[in-house]
């Protein structure tokens, strides 16, 4: 049974098939996939180690600020 | 004058609780530069100059309100005013982008984290930021706005164009690589996530 509303977007480039629910399907599904590559690859930095660097930065600051 | 120090201040309980959720940050901030400047050294460095300016702006910062959103503000406004300064910035974007994927020549990663990285190198900036602010960032359209400092309507217009470029851009592999068939992309990227998402906690 076909859906013959939603999707807002009109930009069905031609000889595309038109949008039936297993189409809306694939595109929400594929949607899905790129969201949770998206949250992965931002996700492994924020998961890596954080350099020293940065802690050592912040101590100096404290430091200078606290007038040690 | 200039090149003189602040008064020293004493440190306040304030300050300790301030460092403490600033340092929590820190990883968070790293991976947001990450995907402005495509690069790890430079995203370091950006991190680094927005954690000591969140540092030094303690002062203003109102504890118990959203620090995260604060703080990526604050980086985002140090990323564009060097982007400024910096007159083949479009030519480093490019260079960058290509040394992320060398520097993530990993045998384990899948190809579909390249695939997904290239495609959005190809994405306008303002749509890229909204689109990692509220698909990878997990802010909320208003607190995406509110670091962008934007209208949430301007935000929600960014994310939902860029989703759909991305995904265009993945399913025609609208980027020449390595002349692989359209699709494949597309296709490489749905199998890591299905991986991705059986093995996420």
């Amino acid at each position: 049974m076909a859906i013959f509303f939603t999707m807002t977007d009109k930009s069905n480039p031609p000889g595309k098939p038109a949008k039936d629910g297993a189409g809306l399907e694939e595109a929400r599904l594929r949607q899905q996939a790129i969201g949770v590559k998206l949250r992965h690859m931002f996700d492994e930095v924020v998961n890596e180690p954080v350099p020293d660097e940065f802690l050592d930065i912040l101590r100096r600051a404290d430091e200078r600020g606290s007038g040690a | 004058m200039s090149g003189t120090n602040p008064p020293p201040k004493p440190p306040s309980a304030d300050d300790n609780a301030f460092k403490k959720e600033l340092v929590a940050l820190i990883p968070h901030l790293r991976a947001f530069a990450r995907t402005l400047t495509g690069d790890p050294t430079a995203a370091d460095d950006l991190a680094q100059d927005a954690m000591m300016k969140a540092w030094d702006a303690r002062a203003s910062y109102q504890m118990g309100t959203n620090m995260k959103a604060w703080t990526f503000m604050i980086l985002r406004n140090q990323f564009y005013s060097e982007k400024r300064r910096s007159w083949r910035q479009s030519q480093l974007d490019q260079e960058a982008a290509e040394r992320t994927l060398v520097a993530v020549d990993d045998p384990e990663s899948p190809v579909a984290l390249d695939e997904l990285r290239l495609a959005l190198a190809t994405l306008p900036e303002e749509q890229r930021e909204a689109l990692i602010l509220v698909g990878a960032g997990g802010f909320a359209y208003e607190e995406a706005a509110e670091i962008c400092q934007c209208a949430v309507g301007t935000v929600k217009s960014r994310v939902s164009r860029a989703r759909k470029a991305l995904q265009a851009t993945l399913e025609k592999g609208g980027y020449a690589r390595d002349g692989r068939a359209a699709g494949d992309a597309m296709r490489s990227i749905l199998a890591a996530a299905d991986r991705l998402s059986s093995v996420r906690n």
